[in-house]
């Protein structure tokens, strides 16, 4: 009599894979952690930009939503940390070993991943963005973000599209960020690389007297490029479109989850 | 039989063992021989270096660099004047002057000084700047003794300011103040300049009686005949309209035999000079009026002036090569955290704050060389890469290299101290390094950013009280309280002065160094 007649083989589904992502993800403190994180930073520094910038005049040049959304600075580095964390932790910890043995199709359990951060940085960053765009509408039009000013509505279609916009840029950031340290297997090395390739393309932008070279750099930079998504005034003088700045940012993260994917498929876990 | 007791081997611990450099040699060997944090420092000095190349290809005003194939399109600067001290300086103002000789004194009552900002044509928004009437805070006129009518000569000036007062300047960097407040019919203000041999005194009076020595201005080599008179000049800021600064004067004394006036512009006038039109000399009964654009001073980043590149273009790469050194900085500890080394590192140190002490300086050391060598390089390729493009905005000494390099190699230090101190509190890489990035890079963008000049102004907040006010040690051009400049970031300006910038990153790696050593010794390893 055979044993294993009796043992159904198993079938390695996407369902499956993503069940047990759902239970590694909400029996672990330190994503939820990070994820109040995402919306803590967001709102507390919105908040105080709004509560400190002025708008004296019609020529003031400030941008309601860019002001509102101050906290993505910050917390884009949270969202790094929940996608690098989110795979570095089964390589530091070795669970990358058990994992792979219980789900040996490497794309299907690094999809679950994805789709896994996905929802939880897509709602944390809903929820962030949604409180930073309230507390800028309650807040802005006592500092001079009024109609005389030229600001009519604080909340139009072009306000309801740069909050979109930072909300998917947060998700689109988390991603990138899984992308890559599926590709380096290390935590440390993967948010520099992240925070690096964040951080350094407007600072590049701003040090280079070439004009010509710097409007590159905030073409091919993913903050410069999200930020594009997130205006509301002078849309037309940016160096991309909004849709074209998330493109940007999206293709980004198409490439960095590629590397993974490519590393993961190829290599010993 | 007999029983011997067993003795453990214990290799006896000897006074070297016992030592710090003992301690320090062992988290050396720990650091040189993961290959992978060796790359990453010498990424950093590759990373600082090699930015030179995209920092110093400068494509805009009279220093264009059309890309090193056509070179030769580049357009030529103006000549850059400079002063008797050798410093590049701003020489543009009006000028009604009169050919004096030898010893004597100028006297005159100020009773008025006025501003103008030509209005924008309709649809032009100034840069910066307010279009209308408006007196700038350092327009001025006076009295003034020069050489001659040539840029760059030698002089010492009394002036009334448009919000500073009286004051005696000479030799373009030397500024005195004399009596406060504005000028006014009401109130004016009385100014002398007294020329005996190579010494110019300056004396100011709310009366015309009762006299106040300003300053001494030691010009020794000033002719024996020289250019003595009246001026003007609105010292605009960076907007690109000008001022007009016009002074109404009275109760002219020459002690020499009087000429009369000729009004020139100094430096120029017309389309292709900084000052559109000239400015004027208007002789009335009891009053003459001298009305002119322009500015005198050092020429440190303002319009007036040559447009040079600053040296600490070539560091621009520090912010790069901060990156890979705090990722290796914070790993050097929180790696030991996650292999279960600490055990054995506190094991083998049981005294937990000589344990964290050695670590800061292996790594401390680690960032000081690699920012020295990547400083060093940096200025020695891209100083000849930057002068391409015209001559540097100001002449920097040996001296001031040397504080821009080691300063540099203290900022990185430091920087890795602190991504050791924050690694050593959480204990865990990718946090560690996310929250130093952070700390250090996002005030920095914000103050680079959208955001740039809310409530700070120029040199806000960011750069005074976060880590990277440490950039200041990099500070290439000096700044003069006498200039009308945008003092800006944008303008390479820091906020605070080099040493002071350092010591508040300082402050932050101690602060966190402190918590660490509390925690490290208070926790469970």
């Amino acid at each position: 009599m055979s044993l294993t007649a009796r043992v159904a083989p198993p079938r390695y589904l996407l369902g499956q894979a993503l069940h047990a992502e759902w239970t590694k993800f909400r029996t672990v403190a330190g994503p939820a952690w990070l994820l109040a994180g995402v919306v803590t930073l967001t709102l507390a520094a919105g908040t105080a930009a709004a509560s400190t910038a002025r708008c004296q005049s019609a020529a003031c040049g400030l941008d309601p939503a860019t002001v509102s959304f101050t906290g993505i600075y910050p917390a884009q580095a949270v969202a790094a940390v929940a996608g690098v964390l989110a795979i570095g932790n089964e390589y530091s910890t070795g669970m990358i070993k058990v994992s792979l043995t219980a789900m040996p199709r490497r794309l299907t359990w690094f999809l679950a991943k994805a789709t896994v951060l996905i929802a939880q940085v897509l709602t944390a960053s809903a929820l962030a963005v949604a409180g930073a765009a309230l507390a800028g509408r309650l807040i802005l039009p006592g500092h001079g973000f009024t109609s005389a000013h030229g600001y009519a509505s604080l909340t139009s279609v072009t306000d309801l599209r740069a909050a979109v916009g930072a909300v998917l840029y947060l998700t689109l950031i988390a991603l990138l960020s899984l992308g890559l340290v599926a590709a380096v297997r290390d935590s440390a090395a993967a948010i520099g690389l992240v925070l690096g390739v964040l951080y350094l393309f407007p600072l590049a932008a701003d040090v280079v007297s070439n004009p010509a070279l710097g409007r590159h750099l905030d073409q091919i930079g993913p903050l410069p490029a999200g930020l594009d998504a997130q205006a509301t005034i002078k849309v037309k003088g940016l160096p991309l479109t909004p849709w074209q700045g998330l493109g940007v940012v999206a293709l980004w993260t198409a490439g960095a989850l590629l590397l993974g994917a490519l590393a993961l498929k190829s290599r010993d876990a | 039989m007999t029983t011997h007791a067993v003795v453990p081997l214990r290799a006896p611990l000897t006074p070297e063992r016992e030592s710090f450099w003992h301690l320090v040699h062992a988290e050396w060997t720990k650091f040189r021989t993961v290959r992978g944090w060796v790359i990453a420092v010498l990424v950093t000095i590759v990373a600082i270096t090699a930015f030179v190349f995209v920092s110093t290809d400068v494509s805009s005003g009279c220093n264009a660099v059309q890309g090193a194939s056509s070179a030769a399109t580049a357009v030529a600067c103006p000549a850059q004047p400079t002063g008797p001290g050798g410093d590049p300086v701003q020489d543009v103002f009006y000028f009604a002057h009169q050919p004096v000789t030898g010893n004597g004194t100028i006297t005159v009552q100020m009773t008025s000084l006025t501003g103008q900002t030509p209005v924008a044509p309709a649809g032009v928004v100034p840069d910066g700047g307010q279009a209308g009437p408006g007196l700038q805070p350092w327009s001025k006129a006076g009295i003034i003794i020069k050489e001659n009518t040539s840029q760059g000569s030698a002089y010492a000036a009394m002036m009334v300011t448009g919000s500073n007062g009286v004051r005696m300047q000479w030799d373009y960097v030397n500024d005195t103040p004399g009596l406060a407040g504005r000028v006014s019919a009401s109130s004016p203000r009385w100014l002398r300049l007294v020329r005996d041999g190579g010494t110019i005194t300056g004396y100011d009076s709310a009366d015309g009686t009762h006299w106040t020595l300003i300053g001494t201005a030691a010009l020794p080599r000033l002719t024996s005949t020289v250019q003595a008179g009246l001026f003007a000049a609105g010292s605009s800021d960076d907007s690109d309209l000008g001022t007009l600064a016009t002074g109404v004067f009275r109760h002219i004394g020459l002690s020499w035999p009087a000429t009369g006036w000729t009004g020139t512009s100094v430096g120029g006038a017309g389309p292709n000079s900084g000052v559109p039109v000239p400015g004027t000399l208007r002789q009335g009964a009891g009053s003459t009026t001298v009305a002119g654009f322009g500015d005198i001073g050092p020429a440190a980043g303002n319009m007036y002036s040559g447009n040079g590149q600053s040296l600490q273009r070539t560091l621009a790469g520090t912010s790069s090569g901060l990156i890979p050194l705090i990722v290796v900085a914070a790993m050097f500890i929180t790696a030991e955290y996650r292999r279960g080394l600490i055990r054995v590192s506190l094991t083998a140190a049981p005294r937990r704050g000589r344990l964290l002490a050695a670590k800061a300086v292996v790594i401390g050391a680690a960032g000081f060389v690699a920012g020295l060598v990547g400083a060093a390089l940096a200025l020695a390729v891209g100083t000849p890469l930057l002068l391409r493009s015209g001559p540097l905005q100001w002449p920097v000494s040996l001296l001031t290299e040397a504080r821009m390099v080691v300063g540099t190699a203290a900022l990185l230090a430091v920087a890795a101290v602190l991504a050791l101190a924050i690694g050593t509190i959480v204990r865990r890489s990718a946090p560690a390094v996310a929250i130093v990035i952070a700390v250090i890079f996002v005030p920095w963008l914000l103050a680079f950013g959208p955001l740039a000049g809310q409530g700070g102004g120029a040199g806000g907040w960011e750069l005074q009280v976060t880590p990277l006010a440490a950039l200041s040690v990099q500070q290439a051009v000096p700044q003069f309280h006498q200039l009308i400049t945008i003092y800006s970031l944008d303008n390479g300006y820091y906020p605070l002065a080099p040493w002071a910038g350092l010591a508040v990153e300082c402050a932050w790696a101690a602060a966190a160094l402190a918590l660490a050593f509390f925690l490290l010794r208070r926790r469970d390893a």
